[in-house]
Protein backbone atom coordinates (compact mmCIF):
# COMPACT_ATOMS: atom_id res chain seq x y z
CA UNK A 1 0.00 0.00 0.00
CA UNK A 2 1.42 3.40 -0.18
CA UNK A 3 1.21 5.65 1.61
CA UNK A 4 -0.84 8.39 2.54
CA UNK A 5 1.43 11.36 1.82
CA UNK A 6 1.77 9.87 -1.82
CA UNK A 7 -1.88 9.24 -3.31
CA UNK A 8 -3.36 12.29 -1.39
CA UNK A 9 -1.77 13.90 -4.70
CA UNK A 10 -4.07 11.67 -6.60
CA UNK A 11 -6.40 14.12 -8.93
CA UNK A 12 -4.59 17.17 -7.99
CA UNK A 13 -3.14 19.47 -10.30
CA UNK A 14 0.65 19.51 -11.06
CA UNK A 15 0.72 23.40 -10.69
CA UNK A 16 -1.13 26.23 -13.22
CA UNK A 17 -1.03 26.35 -16.60
CA UNK A 18 2.47 25.85 -18.66
CA UNK A 19 2.24 28.25 -21.60
CA UNK A 20 3.92 27.08 -24.33
CA UNK A 21 5.09 28.63 -27.61
CA UNK A 22 5.70 26.48 -30.80
CA UNK A 23 7.95 28.03 -33.14
CA UNK A 24 8.79 27.29 -36.79
CA UNK A 25 12.43 26.53 -35.44
CA UNK A 26 11.95 24.14 -32.43
CA UNK A 27 9.45 22.04 -34.88
CA UNK A 28 12.35 21.57 -37.44
CA UNK A 29 14.80 20.74 -35.12
CA UNK A 30 12.66 18.46 -33.25
CA UNK A 31 11.82 17.23 -36.52
CA UNK A 32 15.55 16.53 -37.35
CA UNK A 33 16.35 15.18 -34.21
CA UNK A 34 14.71 11.74 -34.95
CA UNK A 35 15.23 12.04 -38.91
CA UNK A 36 11.80 12.64 -39.63
CA UNK A 37 12.01 14.61 -43.45
CA UNK A 38 8.34 15.45 -43.73
CA UNK A 39 8.45 18.86 -45.68
CA UNK A 40 4.81 19.69 -43.66
CA UNK A 41 7.10 20.49 -40.88
CA UNK A 42 10.02 22.59 -42.69
CA UNK A 43 8.96 24.08 -46.05
CA UNK A 44 6.59 27.01 -45.86
CA UNK A 45 5.66 26.69 -49.39
CA UNK A 46 5.06 23.10 -49.37
CA UNK A 47 2.77 23.32 -46.17
CA UNK A 48 1.16 26.09 -47.79
CA UNK A 49 -0.16 24.00 -50.55
CA UNK A 50 -1.23 21.33 -48.02
CA UNK A 51 -4.38 21.10 -46.49
CA UNK A 52 -2.79 22.66 -43.64
CA UNK A 53 -2.18 25.84 -45.49
CA UNK A 54 0.82 26.52 -43.42
CA UNK A 55 3.40 25.01 -41.07
CA UNK A 56 2.11 22.43 -38.79
CA UNK A 57 3.85 21.00 -35.42
CA UNK A 58 4.95 16.74 -35.53
CA UNK A 59 2.19 15.32 -33.63
CA UNK A 60 3.32 14.96 -29.84
CA UNK A 61 5.36 18.30 -29.89
CA UNK A 62 3.53 20.97 -28.58
CA UNK A 63 6.21 23.59 -27.78
CA UNK A 64 9.82 23.69 -26.25
CA UNK A 65 10.42 22.37 -23.63
CA UNK A 66 8.27 19.21 -24.04
CA UNK A 67 7.92 19.08 -19.98
CA UNK A 68 6.68 23.24 -20.06
CA UNK A 69 7.39 25.55 -17.54
CA UNK A 70 5.13 25.87 -14.83
CA UNK A 71 3.25 28.85 -13.96
CA UNK A 72 5.61 29.80 -11.14
CA UNK A 73 8.47 29.36 -13.32
CA UNK A 74 9.66 25.35 -11.78
CA UNK A 75 9.49 22.86 -14.37
CA UNK A 76 6.95 20.34 -14.31
CA UNK A 77 5.77 18.06 -11.59
CA UNK A 78 5.03 18.61 -8.08
CA UNK A 79 8.01 18.81 -5.90
CA UNK A 80 6.37 17.43 -2.53
CA UNK A 81 5.27 14.41 -4.47
CA UNK A 82 8.55 13.83 -5.78
CA UNK A 83 10.31 13.97 -2.21
CA UNK A 84 7.56 11.59 -0.95
CA UNK A 85 8.17 9.17 -3.49
CA UNK A 86 12.13 9.33 -3.28
CA UNK A 87 11.87 9.09 0.84
CA UNK A 88 9.68 5.87 0.34
CA UNK A 89 11.97 4.08 -2.14
CA UNK A 90 10.71 5.52 -5.18
CA UNK A 91 13.39 8.05 -6.23
CA UNK A 92 14.13 6.78 -9.34
CA UNK A 93 12.60 7.75 -12.67
CA UNK A 94 11.38 6.15 -15.59
CA UNK A 95 9.55 6.92 -18.60
CA UNK A 96 6.51 4.09 -18.99
CA UNK A 97 4.42 5.07 -22.20
CA UNK A 98 2.54 7.76 -23.55
CA UNK A 99 -1.14 8.39 -25.04
CA UNK A 100 -2.51 10.51 -27.16
CA UNK A 101 -5.89 11.96 -28.83
CA UNK A 102 -5.82 14.55 -31.66
CA UNK A 103 -8.11 16.52 -31.87
CA UNK A 104 -6.49 19.35 -33.87
CA UNK A 105 -3.49 20.68 -35.61
CA UNK A 106 -0.68 22.42 -33.53
CA UNK A 107 0.39 24.94 -36.32
CA UNK A 108 3.81 27.28 -36.18
CA UNK A 109 3.24 29.96 -34.35
CA UNK A 110 0.53 28.69 -31.81
CA UNK A 111 0.65 29.52 -28.00
CA UNK A 112 -0.27 26.56 -26.11
CA UNK A 113 -1.56 26.22 -22.61
CA UNK A 114 -1.16 22.85 -21.00
CA UNK A 115 -2.39 21.69 -17.84
CA UNK A 116 -1.87 18.27 -15.83
CA UNK A 117 -3.01 16.71 -12.86
CA UNK A 118 -2.35 13.18 -11.28
CA UNK A 119 -5.16 10.54 -12.85
CA UNK A 120 -3.79 7.72 -10.47
CA UNK A 121 -0.59 6.20 -8.59
CA UNK A 122 -0.47 2.90 -7.71
CA UNK A 123 2.17 0.19 -6.21
CA UNK A 124 2.85 -2.53 -8.15
CA UNK A 125 5.81 -5.49 -7.67
CA UNK A 126 8.15 -5.53 -10.36
CA UNK A 127 11.02 -7.85 -11.50
CA UNK A 128 13.49 -5.46 -9.96
CA UNK A 129 11.55 -4.89 -6.88
CA UNK A 130 7.97 -2.53 -6.33
CA UNK A 131 7.20 0.12 -7.92
CA UNK A 132 5.11 3.27 -8.44
CA UNK A 133 3.49 3.52 -11.40
CA UNK A 134 2.21 7.67 -11.73
CA UNK A 135 -0.41 8.72 -14.13
CA UNK A 136 -0.52 12.14 -15.39
CA UNK A 137 -3.33 13.66 -17.92
CA UNK A 138 -2.82 16.63 -19.72
CA UNK A 139 -5.11 18.69 -21.74
CA UNK A 140 -3.91 21.01 -24.63
CA UNK A 141 -5.60 24.57 -25.51
CA UNK A 142 -4.17 26.92 -28.41
CA UNK A 143 -4.45 30.31 -28.25
CA UNK A 144 -8.05 30.17 -29.66
CA UNK A 145 -9.47 28.12 -26.66
CA UNK A 146 -9.62 25.29 -29.06
CA UNK A 147 -9.00 21.52 -27.08
CA UNK A 148 -6.00 20.70 -29.51
CA UNK A 149 -4.50 17.22 -27.97
CA UNK A 150 -4.75 15.42 -24.64
CA UNK A 151 -2.05 13.21 -23.39
CA UNK A 152 -2.06 10.81 -21.03
CA UNK A 153 1.72 10.04 -19.81
CA UNK A 154 2.98 7.25 -17.42
CA UNK A 155 6.00 7.39 -15.17
CA UNK A 156 7.43 4.30 -13.29
CA UNK A 157 8.87 5.02 -9.80
CA UNK A 158 11.66 2.58 -8.46
CA UNK B 1 6.64 12.29 -51.17
CA UNK B 2 4.99 8.71 -51.62
CA UNK B 3 1.26 8.48 -52.94
CA UNK B 4 -1.52 9.19 -51.42
CA UNK B 5 -3.07 6.12 -48.85
CA UNK B 6 -6.48 5.94 -49.33
CA UNK B 7 -8.80 4.25 -47.00
CA UNK B 8 -10.40 2.30 -49.55
CA UNK B 9 -7.02 1.19 -50.42
CA UNK B 10 -6.36 -0.47 -46.75
CA UNK B 11 -7.77 -4.00 -45.49
CA UNK B 12 -7.77 -5.96 -42.04
CA UNK B 13 -4.62 -7.46 -41.98
CA UNK B 14 -2.45 -5.33 -43.99
CA UNK B 15 1.18 -4.61 -42.90
CA UNK B 16 2.60 -0.45 -42.70
CA UNK B 17 5.02 0.16 -44.55
CA UNK B 18 8.20 -0.76 -42.62
CA UNK B 19 10.48 2.47 -40.90
CA UNK B 20 14.28 1.64 -40.33
CA UNK B 21 15.82 3.98 -37.81
CA UNK B 22 19.21 4.40 -36.23
CA UNK B 23 19.50 5.66 -32.30
CA UNK B 24 22.58 7.19 -31.93
CA UNK B 25 24.42 8.79 -28.95
CA UNK B 26 24.10 11.80 -31.31
CA UNK B 27 20.67 11.21 -32.05
CA UNK B 28 20.13 11.69 -27.82
CA UNK B 29 22.06 14.95 -27.64
CA UNK B 30 20.00 16.50 -30.97
CA UNK B 31 16.63 15.12 -28.69
CA UNK B 32 18.10 16.49 -25.68
CA UNK B 33 18.38 20.08 -26.92
CA UNK B 34 15.34 19.43 -29.10
CA UNK B 35 12.74 18.74 -26.83
CA UNK B 36 14.33 20.27 -23.58
CA UNK B 37 14.88 16.85 -21.56
CA UNK B 38 18.70 16.95 -20.26
CA UNK B 39 18.32 14.11 -17.92
CA UNK B 40 21.67 12.36 -18.06
CA UNK B 41 20.39 9.07 -18.32
CA UNK B 42 20.49 9.21 -21.71
CA UNK B 43 24.05 10.44 -22.44
CA UNK B 44 26.22 10.21 -19.03
CA UNK B 45 27.79 6.51 -18.21
CA UNK B 46 28.03 6.64 -14.45
CA UNK B 47 24.84 8.02 -14.39
CA UNK B 48 22.85 5.28 -16.67
CA UNK B 49 24.72 2.62 -14.24
CA UNK B 50 23.53 4.43 -10.64
CA UNK B 51 19.92 4.45 -12.25
CA UNK B 52 20.32 1.05 -13.03
CA UNK B 53 19.98 0.69 -16.82
CA UNK B 54 23.15 -0.15 -17.53
CA UNK B 55 24.65 2.21 -20.43
CA UNK B 56 22.66 5.42 -21.64
CA UNK B 57 19.09 4.85 -23.27
CA UNK B 58 16.97 5.65 -25.71
CA UNK B 59 14.85 8.50 -24.63
CA UNK B 60 11.17 6.82 -24.60
CA UNK B 61 9.75 9.74 -25.89
CA UNK B 62 11.98 9.64 -28.75
CA UNK B 63 11.12 6.32 -29.94
CA UNK B 64 7.13 6.98 -29.29
CA UNK B 65 8.18 10.10 -31.84
CA UNK B 66 9.53 7.23 -34.23
CA UNK B 67 6.57 5.21 -34.12
CA UNK B 68 4.09 8.81 -34.74
CA UNK B 69 6.43 8.55 -38.01
CA UNK B 70 5.84 5.60 -38.86
CA UNK B 71 2.42 6.22 -39.24
CA UNK B 72 2.20 10.08 -40.27
CA UNK B 73 4.34 8.74 -43.40
CA UNK B 74 1.73 6.04 -43.87
CA UNK B 75 -1.19 8.04 -44.02
CA UNK B 76 0.37 10.84 -46.20
CA UNK B 77 -0.27 14.30 -46.20
CA UNK B 78 -4.44 13.98 -46.39
CA UNK B 79 -4.60 11.26 -43.25
CA UNK B 80 -4.44 12.57 -39.80
CA UNK B 81 -3.33 11.06 -36.88
CA UNK B 82 -6.39 10.36 -34.33
CA UNK B 83 -4.94 8.62 -31.52
CA UNK B 84 -1.58 7.37 -30.55
CA UNK B 85 -0.47 4.87 -27.51
CA UNK B 86 2.88 3.14 -26.80
CA UNK B 87 4.68 1.58 -23.94
CA UNK B 88 8.54 1.68 -23.64
CA UNK B 89 8.71 -2.06 -22.08
CA UNK B 90 12.02 -2.69 -23.27
CA UNK B 91 15.09 -0.45 -22.70
CA UNK B 92 17.21 0.17 -26.35
CA UNK B 93 21.11 1.68 -26.38
CA UNK B 94 22.17 3.64 -28.99
CA UNK B 95 25.19 3.11 -31.18
CA UNK B 96 27.85 4.97 -30.41
CA UNK B 97 29.59 7.26 -32.83
CA UNK B 98 32.46 6.42 -35.20
CA UNK B 99 33.04 9.86 -37.16
CA UNK B 100 31.13 13.18 -35.91
CA UNK B 101 28.06 11.87 -38.00
CA UNK B 102 28.86 8.37 -38.61
CA UNK B 103 27.43 5.75 -35.80
CA UNK B 104 29.73 2.30 -35.04
CA UNK B 105 27.82 -0.71 -37.09
CA UNK B 106 25.39 -2.28 -34.80
CA UNK B 107 21.33 -2.49 -34.79
CA UNK B 108 19.18 -0.95 -37.03
CA UNK B 109 15.71 -0.82 -35.29
CA UNK B 110 12.33 -1.12 -37.14
CA UNK B 111 9.22 0.40 -36.84
CA UNK B 112 6.38 -1.68 -37.97
CA UNK B 113 2.21 -2.19 -37.96
CA UNK B 114 -0.97 -3.92 -38.85
CA UNK B 115 -3.84 -2.98 -39.85
CA UNK B 116 -6.40 -4.67 -37.46
CA UNK B 117 -10.17 -2.83 -38.27
CA UNK B 118 -11.21 -0.21 -40.57
CA UNK B 119 -14.44 1.75 -39.85
CA UNK B 120 -16.43 4.99 -40.48
CA UNK B 121 -17.77 6.82 -38.09
CA UNK B 122 -20.07 10.15 -39.14
CA UNK B 123 -18.14 11.38 -42.25
CA UNK B 124 -14.53 9.99 -41.11
CA UNK B 125 -12.98 6.63 -42.43
CA UNK B 126 -10.73 5.05 -39.96
CA UNK B 127 -7.78 2.55 -39.47
CA UNK B 128 -6.82 1.19 -35.95
CA UNK B 129 -3.43 -0.39 -35.95
CA UNK B 130 -1.30 -2.04 -33.99
CA UNK B 131 2.14 -0.81 -33.93
CA UNK B 132 5.47 -1.64 -32.41
CA UNK B 133 9.53 -1.18 -32.32
CA UNK B 134 11.58 -4.25 -33.13
CA UNK B 135 15.43 -3.90 -32.23
CA UNK B 136 18.26 -5.38 -33.71
CA UNK B 137 17.27 -8.91 -32.51
CA UNK B 138 13.68 -8.57 -33.34
CA UNK B 139 12.73 -8.04 -30.19
CA UNK B 140 9.52 -5.84 -29.63
CA UNK B 141 10.77 -3.24 -27.16
CA UNK B 142 7.56 -0.55 -27.85
CA UNK B 143 4.26 -2.18 -28.11
CA UNK B 144 1.20 0.28 -29.63
CA UNK B 145 -1.31 1.30 -31.10
CA UNK B 146 -2.49 4.19 -33.77
CA UNK B 147 -5.51 5.02 -35.12
CA UNK B 148 -5.56 7.47 -38.29
CA UNK B 149 -8.28 8.71 -40.56
CA UNK B 150 -7.46 8.67 -44.24
CA UNK B 151 -9.27 10.02 -47.06
CA UNK B 152 -12.07 8.21 -49.11
CA UNK B 153 -12.48 8.01 -53.16
CA UNK B 154 -15.80 8.77 -51.78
Amino acid sequence: MLPEEITKFIGQSTGGIRVMEVEKGSIRRFAESVDDPNLLYCDEEYARNSKYGSIISVPGFFGWPAKGVRAGGQMGGIPELNAALAKNGFGRVLDGGMEYEFFCPVRAGDTLAATSFIKDITEVEGRTGKMAIMITETTYLNQNGDLVARARGTSIRR
Amino acid sequence: MAKQLYWEDVKEGDEVTPLPKVATRQMMVKWAGASGDFNPLHYDDSFAEAQGVGKPIVHGALKRQWLVNLMTTWMGDEGTLKKFSCLYRVMDHPRLMKTTSEPHDGPTWWCKGKVIKKYVEGDAHLVDCDIRIENGKGEVTTPGTATVILPSRG
